[in-house]
C-alpha cells in the first residue's frame, strides 16, 4: 500500500478496494455517501462481494454479526451523520464479540457548509468510543491505507467494533453554490 | 396449537416449525422469541437474542447470504419487527432464497408490561412485506397452515414472509445463555466446523 501524495489523493478509493479483497471482505453493507460514490461502484461490480444497500446505518451493524456468524467478513460504509443511528444496535458487538469494521465518511467536520451537519460530526467519534469502538482518523489521504489496514485488522484480529474517519479535509465540503 | 382466543399457542406453533430442523439456522429476536426456541431445545444452531431490538431480520440476511446453502429462519415479535421495519425493504431487495422471517404477532409489547403494539391497531406486517416486495407472505392462523410455512422454510426457493397471530398470554421464561461471545461461538462452530475458533 505504498503510495504517493499526488497519487493518494485520487486514488484512495481504489487503495480501500484492495485493501478489502485483501482482508477477504464478502459483505458490503452501506448507505451511500457521496465521499464513498467511487468505493462502492468497485463493490458493486465484484461478483465475490454482496453488497447490500441499508435502508438506515444499524441494520449494517446487525448484518455483520449475522456475516460473521455464518464464515463472511463484512464491512460498514456510511457518513458520519449515520453513526448516530448505530449506537444501541453496537451493543451487538460488544456483546457478541464481532468483527465490525466502519468506514466513516465526515460530514460537519472541517469546513462544513450546511449546520444540521455539525451537531452529530462533532459527536461521531466521542459516541462510537462511548459504544466500545476503536477509532482512528484519517485526514491526509496518504494516511487513509495504514488508517482502513489497521481498522480491518484489529476487528478481524481482536473480534470488535472499529472504525476509520476519513476527514472532510479529504472529501471536502459540499457548498450548493454558495461558497 | 389452537387456544381459547382462537389463536395460536405461541410455542405449540414455535415447537412444530422446529420439529425436525435439520440444518435449520435460528435467530429469534430479543424477549418472548428467544425464550420460545429456548423451551424448544438450545442448540448451537440457535441465536437468541438479548438486544440490539430491531436487527434480528438483519442478522437473519448476514447469515443466509453468507451460508447460500442453509436454511435460515428468523423469528422475531411484532415489536421488534416493527422497530426495523425499513429492513424488509433492504432484504426484499436481496431476496436470499434460504431466508423465512416469521414474525409471531401477539399485538403487544409483552416484556414491558404488555402495551399495544400498531399491529394492535391494524397494522399489517405481512402487508408491509408485501408492499416491500416479498411476493406472497404467508398468514399463519391455525395448525393447518404450518405444513406450508415449513415447506417454503426448508425449500430455499424464495425469500418468505410469514406473520402468525398467536394468543397475547405470557407464558413461564425459558431462557438461554446469556453470553455473547459464547452464542456467538457455538453457531459457527456449527455451522463452518471446529475451524472457525482458529479464524
Amino acid at each position: 500500500m505504498v503510495s504517493t501524495t499526488a497519487s493518494a489523493a485520487t486514488d484512495w478509493p481504489e487503495t480501500i478496494y484492495s485493501l478489502l479483497k485483501q482482508y477477504k471482505v464478502r459483505q458490503v453493507a452501506l448507505v451511500p455517501d457521496a465521499g464513498h460514490s467511487r468505493l462502492i461502484k468497485r463493490c458493486i461490480a465484484d461478483n465475490d462481494m454482496d453488497v447490500v444497500t441499508l435502508t438506515t446505518e444499524e441494520e449494517g451493524v446487525a448484518m455483520m454479526l449475522g456475516g460473521w456468524l455464518g464464515g463472511a467478513r463484512g464491512v460498514l460504509l456510511m457518513q458520519s451523520s449515520g453513526v448516530g443511528n448505530c449506537i444501541n444496535m453496537l451493543s451487538l458487538g460488544a456483546l457478541h464479540r464481532t468483527p465490525m469494521p466502519m468506514l466513516v465518511t465526515m460530514r460537519g467536520d472541517y469546513g462544513e457548509f450546511n449546520p444540521a451537519q455539525v451537531p452529530m460530526g462533532q459527536a461521531t467519534q466521542t459516541v462510537l468510543e462511548a459504544m466500545g469502538t476503536l477509532v482512528n482518523r484519517a485526514d491526509k489521504a496518504e494516511d487513509i491505507g495504514a488508517a482502513v489496514e489497521a481498522t480491518l485488522k484489529f476487528a478481524y484480529n481482536t473480534y470488535r467494533p472499529t472504525a476509520t474517519l476519513i476527514g472532510q479535509r479529504i472529501i471536502g465540503a459540499k457548498t450548493f453554490g454558495k461558497d | 396449537m389452537q387456544t381459547e382466543s382462537g389463536k395460536l399457542h405461541r410455542r405449540a406453533l414455535v415447537g412444530a416449525v422446529l420439529e425436525g430442523r435439520g440444518d435449520l439456522a435460528v435467530v429469534a429476536g430479543l424477549g418472548a422469541p428467544a425464550w420460545d426456541i429456548t423451551a424448544v431445545g438450545d442448540t448451537p444452531l440457535n441465536l437468541p437474542l438479548w438486544g440490539g431490538m430491531g436487527g434480528a431480520a438483519m442478522i437473519g440476511l448476514g447469515i443466509a447470504l453468507a451460508q447460500p446453502d442453509r436454511p435460515v429462519l428468523v423469528i422475531t415479535g411484532d415489536g421488534e419487527m416493527l422497530m426495523g421495519v425499513g429492513a424488509l425493504a433492504t432484504i426484499a431487495v436481496k431476496a436470499p432464497k434460504n431466508l423465512t422471517i416469521l414474525v409471531l404477532d401477539n399485538e403487544h409489547y409483552g416484556e414491558t408490561g404488555m402495551q399495544e403494539t400498531a399491529t394492535r391497531h391494524g397494522v399489517d406486517l405481512a402487508a408491509m412485506a408485501a408492499g416491500a416486495g416479498i411476493k406472497n407472505p404467508l398468514r399463519i392462523n391455525t395448525a393447518e397452515d404450518v405444513p406450508a410455512l415449513k415447506a417454503a422454510i426448508h425449500a430455499k426457493a424464495g425469500l418468505t414472509f410469514a406473520l402468525a397471530k398467536i394468543d397475547a398470554a405470557s407464558l413461564p421464561l425459558v431462557l438461554p445463555p446469556r453470553e455473547g461471545a459464547v452464542l456467538q461461538a457455538r453457531m459457527r462452530e456449527a455451522m463452518l466446523g471446529p475451524q472457525a475458533a482458529y479464524e
